[in-house]
């Protein structure tokens, strides 16, 4: 009998995959539900005897749909696959616990060691090197310590935490399970927004399924659904939210791996970063830092989105150019058009545009043209985009998400809003630009965290004003 | 039972829990469709908090809504990735052809309409959700009820 799988995941849901998946099984195929490939363009992405089809819209014509073997995709067999190299292969609940079973009968300190071995950052934006907070963590003494797992993915052209949550729960699982370990934490919280249904479904099902397998002995996990606040991404209005809180920045000091959730030493880590932990202890973290450029170490999983012909996740090292990414990978713009901007790194990240495209995606070279690299989101779009309103869009947002604690952010972004609309109204466009470029500078010296902070990243790369940052 | 009453005894399933009174009016939220003054007392009471406590709370989470919806809820995004495909003229189309804005539920009370900022099928905009259902790559005629 021949296999098929189908993913069962949101977006092939949305396309048709649960039909697909039933017309398959009624034609006699044995029908086994994975995750995502990450080939977003080609869902529903159907693989029966390890031949690809995509996009597959109903099962009378599957082989006009034919792409070839799945190993032998160009766009899959081209990247550098660690923190998903099971997402979307197999039923992520036909799950082999040995190895992280092995991997919990380490010394902690060995496990940090790897850590810092590996240079592993924080996917979640900002950059962090995680060890330090691992060892911070570590050293604090206290009567509890928590591992929350940051799976608000609010960025604009993300979905790298969805996918995987969603095809492959166990990896973050394990990820919390030995960073629990390592830190001396018993408890984890998974903070998922709840524009991800699917994902809180299937990360529940795997919690239980954990359980079932004696996994959550010494270390349990809880999941807690959002309810629709971008600010709690931030990781101290998140913790504030798990208090049953509104989600306010909290003032830092004191960092959350001193005094975090309840007070107590919480390691806040995205759930990618997490994600690369196994990989990282199985190959060891030298071998880890290995790859990438610099202090860019690793692989990171690049999310093409927006007016791209073929969106989708691309995990490769860091160092490759951006243009390559758009280009190779995305085949340029659904529209045709040529590309008038890209947006690297979510809302409160920069509008590069096409003669910067030759940057290479790391940390380092996006700093040194005042952008970054955020969680990994790449938002294309073609030369029709009007930077003028994308700017206005990006005080708009501020001012529809500010927590509203403190002054340059709650009141600058609406004022900024403002401004813009005058902007496009005025004759003499120079006097708002200035007042725009003073209200950037405030917002970016005197807010209280980085939703006010960097929101003059987008606006002042989309209006052509200098970025600051000295 | 009153909505305070019946608003208590949904808190109560959540008092021991991580973030449990935003829990418990999400799922208040779910179950009435709209959370109204009595339904914060009712969780107030459960969790030791005052009723301006839980009104910050409320005010603070875009689903944590306080006016009853349309008899069809339409979500459409607007983040970046969605606006590089058309989100704006989307949106435009909608609002002229449901008659209701973006936070607004039609006179009739067919139809509501809210943004929502990111779905994360991103690579497949414009994105929306009708009631439970998903479209990706929507269209004014695939929003319809
Ligand atoms: C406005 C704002 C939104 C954020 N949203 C997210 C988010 O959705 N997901 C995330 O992992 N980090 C987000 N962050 C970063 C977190 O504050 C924090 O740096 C991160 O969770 C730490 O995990 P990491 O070390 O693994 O990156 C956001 C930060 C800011 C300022
Ligand atoms: S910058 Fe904005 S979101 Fe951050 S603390 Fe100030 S008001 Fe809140
Ligand atoms: S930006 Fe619309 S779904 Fe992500």
């Amino acid at each position: 009998m021949s296999i098929a799988k189908v993913p069962r995941e949101t977006l092939a849901n949305a396309l048709g995959a649960d039909r697909i998946a039933a017309e398959l099984t009624a034609q006699g195929h044995e029908v086994i539900r994975t995750g995502s490939l990450g080939l977003c363009w080609a869902e529903p992405l159907v693989e029966i005897d390890g031949i690809a089809y995509g996009p597959v819209q109903d099962v009378a014509h599957l082989d006009a749909a034919r792409i070839g073997p799945t190993d032998e995709i160009p766009a899959l067999s081209r990247q550098h696959r660690l923190v998903f190299d099971r997402c979307g292969r197999a039923d992520p609940f036909d799950y082999d616990a040995a190895p992280i079973r092995a991997h919990l009968e380490r010394e902690p300190q060995a496990i940090l060691a790897e850590i810092e071995a590996s240079g592993l950052r924080g996917r979640g934006g900002a950059g962090f090197p995680a060890h330090i907070k691992w060892r911070t963590v570590h050293d604090t003494p206290a009567d509890r310590k928590y591992v929350v797992v940051n799976a608000d993915e609010g960025d604009s052209g993300t979905f790298a935490d969805r996918l995987i949550m969603e095809g492959d729960p166990f990896r973050l699982i394990e990820g919390m399970l030995i960073a629990g370990h390592a830190i001396g934490a018993d408890t984890g919280v998974v903070y998922l927004r709840s524009e991800y249904p699917l994902a809180a479904e299937i990360f529940s099902e795997a919690i239980d399924a954990a359980r079932g397998m004696g996994l959550l002995e010494t270390f349990d996990i809880e999941l807690f659904v959002g309810a629709g606040a971008y600010i709690c991404g931030e990781e101290t209005s998140l913790l504030e939210s798990l208090e049953g809180k509104r989600g306010e920045i909290r003032a830092k000091p004191p960092v959350p791996a001193i005094a975090g959730l309840f007070g107590r030493p919480t390691l806040v880590h995205n759930v990618i970063t997490l994600c690369a932990v196994p990989a990282i202890l199985e190959h060891g973290g030298a071998a880890y830092a290995e790859l990438g450029v610099g202090r860019s170490t690793g692989t990171m999983t690049f999310q093409l989105a927006g007016n791209v012909e073929r969106g989708g996740l691309i995990e490769l090292p860091f160092g490759v150019p951006l243009r390559q990414l758009i280009e190779d990978w995305g085949g340029g713009t659904r529209t045709g058009r040529d590309v008038g901007a890209v947006q690297v790194g979510g809302p409160l990240g920069a509008y590069l545009s096409g003669a910067q495209l030759d940057t290479p995606m790391t940390y380092e070279a996006l700093a040194a043209i005042g952008a970054g690299v955020g969680h990994g989101g790449i938002v294309v779009f073609d030369d029709t985009v009007d930077l003028v309103r994308q700017a206005h869009y990006a005080f708009a947002f501020c001012a529809h998400e500010s927590c509203g604690k403190c002054t340059p952010c709650r009141i600058g972004a609406v004022r900024g809003k403002e401004t813009v609309e005058a902007l496009i109204a005025s004759e003499r466009p120079a006097v708002e630009l200035a007042i725009i470029a003073d209200l950037c500078d405030v917002m970016e010296q005197a807010s209280l965290c980085q939703m006010g902070g960097m929101t003059p990243i987008p606006v002042r790369s989309a209006l052509g004003l200098p970025q600051g940052g000295d | 039972m009153d909505q305070a009453a019946l608003a208590h005894e949904i808190a109560g399933r959540h008092l021991d829990r991580i973030g449990g009174p935003i829990t418990a009016l999400r799922e208040i939220a779910a179950e009435f469709g709209y959370i109204e003054r009595a339904h914060m007392e009712g969780v107030a009471e459960a969790f030791n908090l005052t009723v301006a406590e839980v009104r910050g709370i409320v005010g603070f989470y875009s689903d944590l809504n306080t006016e009853p919806r349309g008899r069809t809820h339409i979500r459409i995004c607007q983040a970046e990735a969605c606006q590089s495909v058309g989100a704006r003229e989307l949106t435009a189309a909608a609002v002229a052809r449901f008659g209701a804005g973006l936070g607004e539920t039609a006179a009739d009370g067919s139809v509501s309409l809210e943004a929502v900022y990111c779905l994360g099928l991103c690579t497949s905009g414009p994105a929306a959700t009708v009631d439970d259902r998903i479209i990706v790559r929507a269209t004014p005629e695939a929003l319809a009820p």
